[in-house]
């Protein structure tokens, strides 16, 4: 696993920190330092509220390497209640109760770990609210 | 006796609990190891989700502990950067090198102009961590400072604490006495060589001394510590509201409370085993936190709690104004909150399959 990758976002994983873009004030998550709706620099820090609702979902039965042992799961895109839409793992709730337009908030939780000897990865999931 | 009283008045001015979803009733355990027979020391336990555990608990408490801090005086922004201090007690720390407490800390946006440090001490802890913090703000080094006990404990498969070991804990975010919810009148902390239960170096589970744990550990140290603070600052069992003791199982707080003089509904709302077992660390932390969900200004409280080998803390505090929660989950809501599970999914939650 490459700690320097997973390191690099700190921020971005344990607390939603994206970006406010300060020509049209719009919230960009994943921080990606250009606005996606006007193109222009955007670097200005921005913590998002960690709310939002569940925009589309799918649970996964077969789950990639690294995350066996969490299956089955359920994936979602998650419409922050700023705007941007960000894929993340919901938690705390049982895959048939999951359903369009649920509010979700975030919460920091172990996204995954390298075997027995790696480092642990944490990072958000979303909840229902 | 050495009574500990801050040189600068400082209180708790937030406070934040946390206990995972699932729940393990006592006679799941019972029936498989030992048909039903056994007695149950408490109705069900706490048990982490398969994403949770220490690093993750003490995350979501020390955040709850930052909603009730900030309010009109006080944004989240400047409190962050004035956090001197950032302290977990547990003995369930997820790495044996390499602190929870700087993920801790990076969660919460204390870093970087911040100590960090992990606490050992059995169930005590996370006490431990909010007596040095007392001395860390009083003093002057820290503006703020949060001191956590968080556990995910272990219990060997079959034994008596497998019954009991749950998850959770509490967030305390000590500052100066301006901006406290709480004030901290004083504390004592009691200290002996009492080898009543251990675990060496990579062991999975604990080991523990059968009925020692009783009378010289858990009885022998709270009666004294809790004693001691009484005398030192000239106040008996009436004088507090709610007394709040460490809570290994459902009878031991309520003798060792009762043996001290004080009654059933002194106790009954810091009282929370039977609902999500022993939370080591986290145990009379979270207790707390119930009391003061509901507590009026100017009530007191003692808080003492007990650490396997074996010390003891007590704290004599007082409630100076109710908090705003702005968003922080009440621990009794926690508490509520509960998805039943049975043996295999527990085991599997406590990660005893080897998928490869
Ligand atoms: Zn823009």
């Amino acid at each position: 696993m490459e700690v320097a990758r997973f390191w690099r976002t700190n921020k971005q994983r344990y607390q939603l920190v994206g970006e406010e873009c300060p020509h049209c004030k719009g919230k960009i998550f994943p921080p990606r330092d250009i606005c996606p709706t006007c193109d222009k620099e955007a670097k200005v820090p921005y913590v998002f509220s960690g709310k939002g609702e569940v925009f589309s979902f799918s649970t996964l039965h077969q789950a990639p390497a690294g995350f066996e042992r969490y299956a089955p799961y359920t994936v979602a895109l998650v419409k922050l209640s700023e705007g941007p839409m960000v894929t993340a793992q919901l938690t705390d709730v049982d895959a048939s109760d999951v359903k369009i337009g649920m509010p979700v908030e975030m919460v920091t939780r172990v996204l995954r770990e390298d075997g027995e000897r790696g480092m642990l990865v944490y990072g958000y999931k979303f909840r229902p609210a | 006796m050495s009574f500990m009283k801050p040189s600068k008045p400082v209180g708790i001015v937030g406070y934040g609990s946390y206990v995972p979803r699932y729940r393990l009733p006592g006679e799941e355990v019972s029936e498989l190891w030992t048909e039903g027979n056994a007695g149950l020391p408490v109705r069900e336990k706490s048990v982490p989700g398969l994403d949770e555990d220490v690093v993750t608990m003490s995350i979501e408490a020390a955040r709850n502990a930052m909603k009730r801090a900030t309010g009109a005086h006080l944004t989240a922004e400047n409190l962050q950067q004035k956090i001197g201090a950032v302290w977990v007690g547990s003995e369930s720390h997820p790495y044996a090198v390499k602190p929870t407490s700087t993920i801790v800390a990076e969660a919460i946006g204390a870093t970087p102009f911040t100590q960090a440090a992990d606490w050992q001490f059995a169930c005590k802890a996370g006490t431990e961590a909010f007596q040095a913090a007392i001395g860390f703000v009083s003093s002057g080094m820290a503006k703020y400072a949060m001191a956590i006990g968080m556990d995910a404990a272990q219990g060997r498969p079959g034994d008596a604490l497998e019954y009991t070991a749950g998850a959770g804990g509490a967030a305390y975010l000590i500052g100066p006495i301006e901006d406290a919810l709480v004030e901290i009148e004083g504390s004592l902390s009691y200290v002996t060589d009492t080898p009543d239960f251990w675990r060496r170096q990579y062991e999975k589970f604990p080991e523990h001394a059968g009925r020692f744990t009783g009378e010289p550990a858990y009885f022998g140290h709270i009666m004294s510590s809790a004693n001691a603070l009484m005398e030192a600052m000239t106040l008996k069992p009436s004088d507090f509201n709610y007394a709040v003791f460490h809570q290994p199982n459902a009878k031991f707080p309520l003798k060792v409370g009762g043996e001290l003089g004080f009654s059933k509904k002194q106790m009954e709302p810091g009282m929370l085993v039977n609902d999500i077992g022993n939370t080591y660390a986290g145990s009379c932390m979270i207790g707390l936190t119930a009391v003061l969900d509901m507590a009026q200004p100017g009530e007191r409280i003692l808080v003492t709690s007990f650490g396997s080998g074996a010390g003891s803390d007590s704290f004599c505090l007082r409630v100076l104004r109710k908090p705003e929660h702005n968003g922080a989950v009440k621990t009794r809501d926690y508490v509520a909150r509960r998805k039943v599970i049975d043996y295999a999914q527990y085991t599997r939650m406590k990660g005893y399959y080897k998928l490869n």
